[in-house]
């Protein structure tokens, strides 16, 4: 397959490619190096760069003043957007629009007026409610907390929510709850307003990464209005699966950005650090493990290109995009461990970016789904439906 | 890990500011009534962490601290947050040395448990 640039990707990847450059880096130089935000007065100044560039929105639709970018175009950006030293989970300090609650499109004409437009001004911020304490990468069946119907005009919501990102910081919000009987069909999307009594944002989770950090929620007795069930009820899983398969691509492809930086500092440092008398360039230790990273990295950009090509053309890409998550973030992450090896001590100092790009690409092999149950999904759908 | 920083006060002083170690990590000052006035952090632009912070608000002393306690933390950055969040919820309003922070971007937790100050 060829993945060689179109004219107008390769216009769009130089350009988002000196944005990174011009903007990002100077500006990141001044930030605490676990910094996951800058403040609104610089994030408007960028804001307006991008929206300049026809680039703001990525992740919004045309239709809804998003840009007219495929998938691989999408990919290939997350792939510049991704490097610099917030760059995995904040790509330029969500200069380009951010994540969106995809479900919001598939909201009813009312639900749009009410959440999804002001969402897509930048009014007001959202969270996405899927996993709790029982798990997150089978919501079909380890969804516990419960919605029971409460005459004709509401629904009274009982559970536990974790690893949550915003919800402290969030307006409304989806919550996955159980309106029926085990499995994918039991299951409704709410929609949530964190105002309303019994929804508690209890604590904040603290893990390796401070950027988009995780919160649990306590629901108890929260009453949310029937006309808030986004989709149909019982129609939540579908929800929820459709907005977890298509952005594990992006996903995927933003792990690659931050390893092929990696990647480009170890080169250039092992070209000038000197040990008894020689440049580390010149031990066979040392450009083994370059060579490896340079195959690490080829490898997981032609599997994401795949992954992207394959749901441009409208085909199934289920398979691809598990295995495109698989190896960008298995890939990544030794990349960025053996960077680290090769800048020595100077790779974990946080006078580098190497050392938050190792604790949060740690991060990456588990969030959207673990390598684990990836190879769950591509073995399911090499072998057969015997594995459900 | 208990969600308010629930340590002993220690006094503000030269040498109980010298025993503290270059860390990063989170702080609270409070005045002689035992009142919280800053919550703050010591973050990786510091040279020597807590201490650095510390040594600053003794050089230059504000809202009548007199106390302080720490805790080190490597998740300063969420930890800060989650302190400034449950102080907004304990008392309605944040501590007087924090109220350049907007209460409406930082974010809102309703932990339970009880008002951890002492």
């Amino acid at each position: 397959m060829d993945f060689s640039l179109t004219e107008e990707q390769t216009i769009i990847v130089d350009m988002v490619r000196r944005f990174v450059r011009d903007e990002i880096l100077p500006l990141e130089m001044g930030l605490d190096p676990d910094a996951d935000e800058v403040s609104p007065e610089i994030l408007t100044q960028l804001t307006e760069k991008t929206k300049a560039m026809g680039l703001y929105g990525l992740d919004t639709p045309p239709e809804y003043g998003g840009p007219d970018i495929d998938m691989v175009t999408r990919v290939l950006i997350a792939i510049e957007c991704s490097q610099h030293r917030a760059g995995i989970y904040v790509p330029c300090y969500g200069a380009f629009g951010g994540a969106r609650q995809a479900q919001l499109f598939e909201a009813t004409a009312s639900q749009k007026e009410k959440y999804l437009y002001p969402m897509l001004r930048g009014e007001k911020r959202v969270f996405f409610g899927l996993s709790e304490p029982s798990g997150g990468s089978d919501p079909a069946r380890s969804i516990q907390t419960r919605a029971v119907r409460d005459g004709n005009d509401h629904w009274v919501l009982n559970g536990t929510k974790l690893w949550i990102s915003g919800a402290d910081r969030a307006d409304y919000g989806l919550v996955f709850a159980r309106t029926g009987g085990e499995g994918r069909s039991g299951v409704t999307a709410f929609i949530v307003e964190t105002s309303w009594p019994g929804f508690n944002v209890s604590r904040v989770v603290h893990t390796l990464r401070s950027a988009k950090y995780a919160t649990e929620i306590q629901i108890d007795n929260l009453r949310v209005p029937h006309e808030n069930i986004l989709g149909e009820e019982g129609g939540g899983f579908a929800i929820a699966n459709d907005r977890l398969a298509r952005q594990r691509v992006p996903y995927a492809a933003e792990c690659l950005g931050a390893a092929i930086k990696a990647h480009e500092m170890a080169v250039e440092y092992s070209k000038i650090r000197e040990t008894f008398g020689a440049s580390l360039s010149s031990r066979q230790g040392i450009q083994w493990m370059l060579v490896e990273n340079e195959i690490d990295i080829r490898a997981a950009r032609l599997l994401v290109l795949d992954a992207a090509a394959k749901s441009d053309k409208g085909l199934p890409f289920r398979t691809e995009s598990a295995i495109a998550k698989l190896v960008c973030s298995e890939n990544a992450f030794k990349v960025v461990d053996r960077s680290m090896q090769i800048h020595g001590g100077l790779g974990v100092a946080k006078d580098l970016p190497l050392e938050r790009w190792f604790r949060e690409m740690r991060i990456r092999r588990i969030g959207e789904g673990p390598s684990e149950v990836q190879k769950h999904v591509i073995a399911r759908d090499i072998i057969g439906s015997s594995l459900r | 890990m208990a969600v308010r920083l629930e340590k002993s006060w220690i006094d503000l002083n030269i040498s109980n500011v010298a025993k503290v170690a270059g860390h990063l990590g989170v702080y609270e000052l409070a005045n002689k009534n035992g009142e919280i006035v800053y919550i703050g952090v010591a973050d990786a632009t510091s040279n020597f962490g807590l201490r650095e912070k510390l040594e600053r608000e003794l050089q230059h002393p504000r809202f009548g601290a007199c106390r302080f306690r720490v805790e080190i933390n490597m998740a300063y950055r969420t930890r800060h947050t989650e302190l400034l969040q449950v102080y907004l919820y304990d008392q309605n309003k944040l501590p007087v040395g924090n109220e350049d922070t907007n209460p409406k971007t930082l974010g809102r937790l309703r932990p339970g448990g009880s008002i951890g100050q002492s």
